[in-house]
Order: C-alpha cells, then sequence, then structure tokens
C-alpha cells in the first residue's frame, strides 16, 4: 500500500505527482482550486514566470483546526513561525514586513539552498500568497487559506504549493528531501501546525528509551 | 531502568535500558507500581502487528506515581498516584471535544502510517508499534506519559492497585463493548465470545447495565469458570455440536439480542484462517467475528471490542445485511469512563482484582508471556509488579 501517495489529510483522492505536473482544470481532483491560483491573482506575475513550462509541480493539501481564522492568520503571518511546523532544518529571516530569506541546508556538497520571498497577498484571516523573488534556485510560490469550518467547527486551513524541481544533483537531493512526495511534507507541516495549535505541542517519542543496541550502552549497570 | 522489550517474534527480554525523560511541556513520568499484560499484547508478542521494532518497550495497562512533570502540567504534582488511560489524547481537538477521545487527531507522531492502513490516524497507544506512535510502553520502572493533564485519573482512596490497575484498559473496554449492547434492563440477552480478561469484564458490566441474561462462549474450562462465577451461563464451544443452536436453545429461538465478539483478530477453529494469516494473505482470522454475525438477533447489535488489524476473508455480509444488524466497534473511548467507572469499584459495585490468576516480577515477564500466550497453568491475566 502506498504511504499517502495520491490522497490528502482527509483521504479524497488527488491527481498523482505526475499528473500534477500540468494541473488539468475541471478533472476530478484538480477541478476549480479552493485557492485561487497565484496566476489568477492581481498583483502577481503570470504563474510561468515562477514555476516555468511544464516542469512546474503543485500540491494541495487541507487540515481543520479547532482555532480561529485569525489566531491562524497571525501565525502564518509571523513568518519566523514556520520552522516550527516544517519538519527539515529550514531558517526564515524577516526583511521586511513582505520580504524574508530561506535557507536550507542540503546534503549535496555542505551547501545550503537559499531564495528570498516576497508576500504577494495578503488578507488578514483569510489568505497569505509568497512568491521566491527571481533568481531563486527551487523557483516556488504558496497560498494558505484560512476558512470557517461548517457549523463554525474550527477553521479549515488550505496550502497550496507549486515549485519547479530543479535538475542536476539538487534536483535529486530535492526529491530525497521531499521524499518523491513533496504532498506528504505538506501534509506534515499541517499536521504539526494542528497539533502545536490544538494541543499546545508537537508530539514526538524522540529521545525516549528503547532496548535497541545503540540505546542499551548508554546505562549499563 | 528495566523494561521489557519485544525482540522478535515470541522473544521477549528485560532489558536495562536509560531512563525515561520529560521530552514535551506537557509530559510527566511516572515510577511504576503495577503494570499487566493485555491480550492485545499477545498480537504484538506473536508478531501480528507491522512496524513493531527490535527493543520497542511494551506495555499500555499500568499505574504508578508521579516522580516528574513538565512545565505545562497544571493537574499533577509529584507524588500524586494516578492510572493511566491505555491511549493517548490531546484534549483539544474536535475528537477529544466530543469525547471520542481514541479518534485524537493530536497524539500519533506517526499518523501517515496509519493514514496509509486505515485512511485516517486516531489517539497513539503506549507501546504498540510505530503504527501507533511508537511511543515506549509501561512494563518497565519508568514511564514517560505525555499530555499528562488530560489521561491519567488521579487516585485519592487508599485502594489497592490490584483494585484499580484495569481501569487502564480492560475494565472500561468490556465496560464500553457492554454498553455498546444499547441493553433493555431486564430484557436484554447478551452473548459474548470470548472469556478472556475483556470478555470476562464484558460479562459483568452487562450484568451491571442490567442484562436479563449473559451467554458466555469459550473454550478453556477456568475461563468459563470465571465467567459462570459472574453471573454469565457458560458455553463450552468444543462441547456442543453447534454454537447458534445452543445459542438458540438459550434464547427461546430468538438469538441474543446482543453478541459481543471479545476474541479479534486470532480466533481459533478455522484452518483456512491459520494458514492464510500464516502466509500473510489475511491479517486476521475472524472466525469469531463470523460466528457471532450469524447467531446474532435480527435488528441487534454486535459490539467488537476485539482488535482487528487489518483484512479479514469471508465476512458475512449478507447475514449482518439481511438482520439489519448494528456494529459497533473501535477502541475504547477511555477518558469517558474513568470516573463513572473508578466510582464503581469505590463504591464496591465490583472488585476488578477478580480476573487476576498471577503476580510475579518484572523480571520474570518473559515467561509470563509465554504462559498467557499458551493458557498454562490456568493464566488468565498477569500484573507484574516492578517492585518485586
Amino acid at each position: 500500500m502506498g504511504r499517502g501517495r495520491g490522497r490528502d489529510y482527509t483521504g479524497r483522492t488527488m491527481p498523482s505527482p505526475s499528473s500534477a505536473i500540468r494541473p488539468k482544470r475541471g478533472k476530478k481532483g484538480s477541478e476549480t482550486p479552493i485557492v485561487t491560483p497565484v496566476s489568477a491573482r492581481k498583483r502577481v506575475a503570470p504563474s510561468r514566470q515562477v514555476v516555468r513550462g511544464d516542469r512546474g509541480v503543485k500540491v494541495t493539501r487541507a487540515v481543520t483546526i479547532r482555532r480561529s481564522a485569525d489566531e491562524l492568520y497571525a501565525f502564518w503571518r509571523q513568518i519566523e513561525n514556520l520552522p516550527r511546523i516544517v519538519k527539515h532544518p529550514l531558517t526564515i529571516e524577516r526583511v521586511s514586513d513582505i520580504a524574508s530569506h530561506w535557507a536550507a541546508s542540503a546534503p549535496v556538497g555542505d551547501r545550503r539552498v537559499e531564495w528570498d520571498a516576497v508576500i504577494i497577498n495578503d488578507e488578514p484571516g483569510k489568505l497569505i500568497a509568497w512568491r521566491s523573488r527571481e533568481g531563486a534556485e527551487i523557483p516556488n510560490a504558496g497560498t494558505v487559506r484560512f476558512a470557517p469550518a461548517p457549523g463554525d467547527e474550527g477553521t479549515e486551513v488550505t496550502v497550496t504549493l507549486e515549485y519547479n524541481p530543479p535538475a542536476g544533483k539538487l534536483g535529486a537531493w530535492f526529491a530525497k528531501l521531499s521524499g518523491q512526495e513533496p504532498a506528504q511534507q505538506v501534509t506534515e507541516a499541517l499536521r504539526r501546525f494542528k497539533a502545536l495549535m490544538e494541543a499546545g505541542e508537537i508530539p514526538t517519542t524522540e529521545g525516549q528509551p528503547s532496548g535497541r543496541p545503540q540505546n542499551t550502552k548508554a546505562k549499563r549497570s | 531502568m528495566k523494561a521489557v522489550c519485544w525482540m522478535g517474534k515470541k522473544k521477549m527480554e528485560v532489558q536495562r535500558v536509560p531512563d525515561p525523560r520529560i521530552l514535551n511541556p506537557r509530559d510527566c513520568v511516572l515510577r511504576v507500581t503495577a503494570t499487566a499484560i493485555c491480550g492485545s499484547d499477545l498480537h504484538l508478542y506473536n508478531g501480528y502487528i507491522p512496524t513493531l521494532e527490535k527493543g520497542d518497550i511494551l506495555g499500555h495497562e499500568f499505574m504508578g506515581e508521579v516522580v516528574e512533570v513538565g512545565p505545562e502540567v497544571k493537574k499533577l504534582k509529584v507524588g500524586d498516584r494516578v492510572v493511566v488511560p491505555f491511549t493517548i489524547s490531546c484534549g483539544g481537538c474536535i475528537h477529544c471535544s466530543r469525547t471520542l477521545w481514541s479518534c485524537c487527531d493530536n497524539t500519533n507522531p506517526n499518523a501517515a502510517l496509519l493514514e496509509a492502513l486505515a485512511g485516517q490516524s486516531g489517539a497513539a497507544i503506549y507501546g504498540y508499534s510505530a503504527l501507533y506512535g511508537g511511543y515506549a510502553g509501561g512494563q518497565a520502572e519508568y514511564v514517560r506519559v505525555p499530555f499528562a493533564d488530560t489521561g491519567p485519573i488521579k487516585i485519592e482512596s487508599d485502594l489497592p492497585d490490584d483494585k484499580l490497575l484495569f481501569l487502564s484498559d480492560i475494565f472500561p473496554t468490556g465496560y464500553m463493548a457492554a454498553e455498546n449492547c444499547d441493553i433493555v434492563p431486564g430484557r436484554s440477552v447478551v452473548a459474548v465470545w470470548g472469556c478472556g480478561p475483556v470478555g470476562q469484564f464484558a460479562i459483568r458490566s452487562a450484568l451491571l447495565l442490567g442484562a436479563a441474561k449473559v451467554i458466555a462462549i469459550d473454550n478453556v474450562p477456568e475461563r468459563l469458570r470465571m465467567a459462570e462465577a459472574g453471573g454469565a451461563v457458560a458455553i463450552n464451544h468444543d462441547e456442543v455440536d453447534d454454537v447458534q443452536d445452543e445459542l438458540r436453545a438459550h434464547t427461546g429461538g430468538r438469538g441474543p439480542d446482543a453478541a459481543i465478539d471479545a476474541v479479534g483478530m486470532e480466533a481459533h477453529g478455522s484452518v483456512y484462517d491459520q494458514v492464510k494469516q500464516t502466509l500473510k494473505l489475511e491479517n486476521d482470522r475472524a472466525y469469531a467475528l463470523r460466528q457471532a454475525m450469524r447467531a446474532v438477533r435480527k435488528g441487534g447489535v454486535l459490539s467488537i471490542p476485539g482488535v482487528y488489524s487489518g483484512f479479514v476473508d469471508k465476512v458475512p455480509m449478507g447475514a449482518v445485511f439481511a438482520k439489519a444488524v448494528t456494529i459497533k466497534q473501535g477502541q475504547t473511548h477511555m477518558h469517558r469512563y474513568l470516573r463513572p467507572l473508578l466510582k464503581l469499584v469505590e463504591d464496591g459495585k465490583i472488585d476488578p482484582s477478580f480476573v487476576i490468576t498471577h503476580r510475579v516480577p518484572l523480571g520474570h515477564a518473559p515467561q509470563a508471556y509465554a504462559m498467557f500466550c499458551d493458557k498454562k497453568d490456568g493464566c488468565i491475566k498477569v500484573v507484574l509488579d516492578p517492585a518485586m
């Protein structure tokens, strides 16, 4: 059984990564996006400038969180918060109210992947959209949207991420980082976000004892 | 500390491992004063639950004394005596808020694994494989308890551990199984497949809830005797031609109003399932489940506290449909039952220690697992004492 491949958090079938490369409008799974595509927004350049040609990948994932849209929006708008919910080591430095500098380590010759990002749409309590600036090694763009869940039971948080997977060694690393399934990375980030907001912490077992060899040495009396 | 580790199929070892510590702000650490081997631990012992790793510390039935609390723990303090429910719940998600505690969204760090198998992940469970969160279990001298303000119930009375320990799983599990039967006091007849510890508590709970008659089905004489002592009519399925005929005879031809499958995935009686399970063509042997589906009365309820892990063959859905049977099941919503059942114990309405047949030191856990698995020496329930 695949590990979540082709399924979103709610269990709906989503397009496979190959079919997601060129989203087909109106087809099941990639019909009218819940989030207005970045390309359709006024202040934004056409998406092909961010995610060029037919190499772009687009993923959409959603989660419902038992907190108000304003509270959830506030966490995301404070962009330095995001490394807390992304599992891969990532640093985000705020440059201005809308600009930020992102860096992730890449185990390819000790190099780092860095890029500048800018918020291109901001509707408090509703939506934040961003894209990488010209010259990014991995051109990317994303949207997070906050909408009340039916019956006012929390907020539906929907993230859409588009990026252009690079070629060569860096591309191979990127594929590894995203486990061939970038959608799963987004799912995990949303899961951690939800836990942090609802439970106050992200569940973990890292650092607990077990009877595996590396552990038993630590305290054998 | 000493801890009971799974080292492979039918291979348990007591090892020295590092002591647990606080990893998250809502954690506490307990010194375990009593812990037990659960029937569902045997599914792990026998290697039927995927993603269990060599070295994993087992045990989800335990109680003890708080020795350390994290900075966000408000309700517990060092020195408190607590019983810990086997499911780990956050208390903040929509499912916890609806008292569907075992469906908690936020406690399984490996939720993706269970999502791949079941579509969604519920609450994590202590010592029950990576699939259920990979948390170290409580068959140890110390254990880390996450979300300590939500799970553990503080004990104010001086009742002995023997009477309290089973609030951690089998008493609430048997009780919820009986509650799911929609018992009409004085009228309902309930049949219980499997007289292991959960079956025993289901029998007694059904009677506490007013069942007119409880019929217990098993083939282990001492388990049937314990069921009879609890007020049930016993059927030894090895000594009757046909369980269904026998049930009809006990119910004026109607069949039981509710059927409880307290057996689960390792039922005996079908060579077909044994072979398929061994060849990994089927996860679960569902002999008892099929029998219960056929025997339950029209319009009745099938309540399933027995554990199933994956796929089951030859389920008679036709019988379930034809008779308009309601199926109720799932992991126990533990936190619902802790307080009410503690009160039943404190009021003397039930003494859960009736089920204990063996008390052994924690260090004897490997032998105890083998004895319990083989039902040797009249073994029904083993309590492990870390201090012995």
